[in-house]
């Protein structure tokens, strides 16, 4: 079988971009990732996006931003898969390479959110749930997370605190990301003060409402080697899953299981053939603090009711046993939707090839979970130093 | 926002809405909503069954950067009730001061109004659920 490396990676700031509009951004990412690729075509083009037509009233993303970015007349889509839209468009990106039909392949993942309203924004959000069960009753995607919350907490006796340190570990790491959307450390009264958004959810338990766009180039390593791509700039996508669960978190078997997660990552941890152990650090989707303790479970870091605990411990820093979110995760570096996979991707890229700036030491293995819904549409990927 | 002119939208689902009709499969697997597969079996027989109603809070938050169109009844409860028939249902909670809200507090089904669209909209009704009425 083929084999898949990114060879090209780049991303524009997180942020609240006025001056800049979808089309800036995604394209900024493309020629970002292109440039540090060395390359001047591809042969196609995945966009990440979840909701640019309620946020922009733009759809047709492959074409606006193939044409835009000068990439000629490559097929090029949209990939949606909710928040894990950019996951998805990276994993799809890497199945085109490893059919062979496609060499190298562009991948960019890009959200503009600040275009509207916040209540606008909260429904848009909402529409990754069940309109007619979900929406309908007034649920917005923060309420659903805090009714997971809430249960969590009551089921292994945690505290709103022990939560409250996956956002203090998410800003500590993400002061040193230049182009995180919070470039500072954060206290965890800081967090436990802010106010509710919905009870017992509070604001500094959630990610932001931002803009931004990352790239990854995807090729074969044949092909890296012919296009003369040094060596040190490859990073094998050994291994990837991605499976749904129901869509409307009334119906899950058990609300604290992403079992769409656990599957996904049983499948990335056989094809890469490795173990949660293995693993030097990992990106997950932390939109909410809940989804960090809930993801650590369903990817085998620790178990069932224990994700929390690892916070607590102190195991999730930098130097530590399993550190996450090294570049701020979605809570620090921001959460531009259907970007968020692609950051997750480059942000892998850049700590494999130790160009991180908040680096792992001898970091080999990295795996990024990007999750879409509440729990209900998740990729797993394993990234491997070449 | 989106347009109010959405009548058949929302009346397709006016009796699950407002009598709690659930599905029944042939192997005694009640869901709600129906659905046109068990969920839990996988069969195709599927009856329909009206819920009593009646459940348990499973978990709850209070809504208070709602979605736009919600923005006149912030904030809400919202929750996880677990039927006695056994499906979770998620409703706004209403006729309850927040603070009396606790895990595994017995509630019932009321009809009341969801939502309103402006000027010419339609008005939505739907399930909510309260203490009992006693």
């Amino acid at each position: 079988m083929r084999k898949a490396v990114i060879i090209g990676a780049g991303m524009t700031p997180v942020g609240e971009h006025w001056k800049l509009a979808l089309r800036d951004l995604a394209v900024e990412a493309v020629l970002n990732a292109m440039d540090d690729a060395g390359i001047d075509k591809v042969d196609s083009l995945y966009v990440g996006n979840m909701i640019s037509g309620p946020f922009v009233e733009q759809e047709n993303l492959g074409s606006l931003i193939a044409d835009w970015a000068g990439l000629g007349n490559i097929p090029a889509v949209k990939i949606e898969a909710a928040c894990a839209s950019g996951g998805a468009a990276v994993q799809e990106g890497v199945k085109a390479v490893l059919s062979g039909l496609e060499d190298v392949v562009a991948v960019v993942g890009v959200e503009k959110m600040t275009d509207a309203w916040p209540n606008d924004a909260t429904r848009y959000l909402a529409y990754a749930a069940d309109a007619e069960w979900e929406l309908f009753h007034g649920a917005s995607f923060v309420a659903l997370n805090a009714l997971v919350m809430r249960y969590y907490m009551k089921t292994y006796g945690y505290t709103e605190e022990d939560l409250a340190l996956f956002a203090v570990n998410a800003h500590t790491n993400g002061a040193k990301n230049p182009y995180a959307m919070f470039k500072r450390p954060i206290k965890l009264e800081t967090v436990l003060k802010s106010p509710y958004i919905a009870d017992p959810l509070k604001l500094f338990d959630a990610s932001p409402v931002c803009d931004g766009a990352a790239a990854v180039i995807i090729t074969t390593p044949e092909k890296a080697k012919e296009l003369g791509v040094p060596k040190e700039k490859w990073v094998e996508v050994a291994g990837m899953g991605r499976a749904i669960d129901t869509i409307n978190l009334a119906n899950r078997e058990d609300l604290l299981t992403l079992k769409a997660a656990k599957v996904a990552a049983e499948r990335a941890y056989k094809m890469a053939g490795v173990e949660p152990k293995d693993i030097d650090f990992f990106e997950i989707h932390d939109a909410f603090t809940i989804m960090a303790a809930l993801s650590l479970e369903a990817l085998g870091v620790a178990k069932k009711g224990e994700g929390a605990k690892l916070a607590r411990e102190g195991q999730i820093a930098i130097d530590a046993d399993y550190p996450i979110q090294t570049m701020g995760g979605l809570k620090a570096r921001g959460h531009p939707v259907g970007a968020t996979g692609v950051y997750q991707t480059v942000e892998a890229v850049l700590q494999l090839r130790g160009e991180a700036p908040n680096q792992v030491p001898d970091a080999e293995v990295g795996l990024t979970q990007n999750i879409g819904g509440t729990g209900s549409n998740i990729t797993v990927t394993v990234l491997r130093r070449v | 926002m989106s347009r109010p002119m959405q009548v058949s939208r929302y009346w397709r689902h006016f009796r699950e809405k407002y009598r709690l009709i659930g599905g029944k499969c042939e192997n005694g697997h009640v869901h709600f909503p129906k659905r046109p597969i068990c969920p839990v079996c996988g069969s195709r027989e599927i009856e329909e069954v009206e819920l009593s109603g009646k459940g348990k809070v499973l978990s709850w938050t209070l809504v208070r950067n709602p979605p736009s169109g919600f923005e006149y009844y912030k904030p809400y409860p919202l929750a996880l009730i677990e039927l006695e028939e056994g499906p979770i249902v998620l409703a706004q909670l209403t006729d309850v001061d927040p603070e009396e809200i606790d895990f595994g507090m017995e509630v019932e089904v009321v009809t009341k109004k969801i939502r309103e669209f402006e000027e010419d909209g339609i008005i939505l009704y739907g399930y909510k659920f309260r203490p009992p009425v006693k």
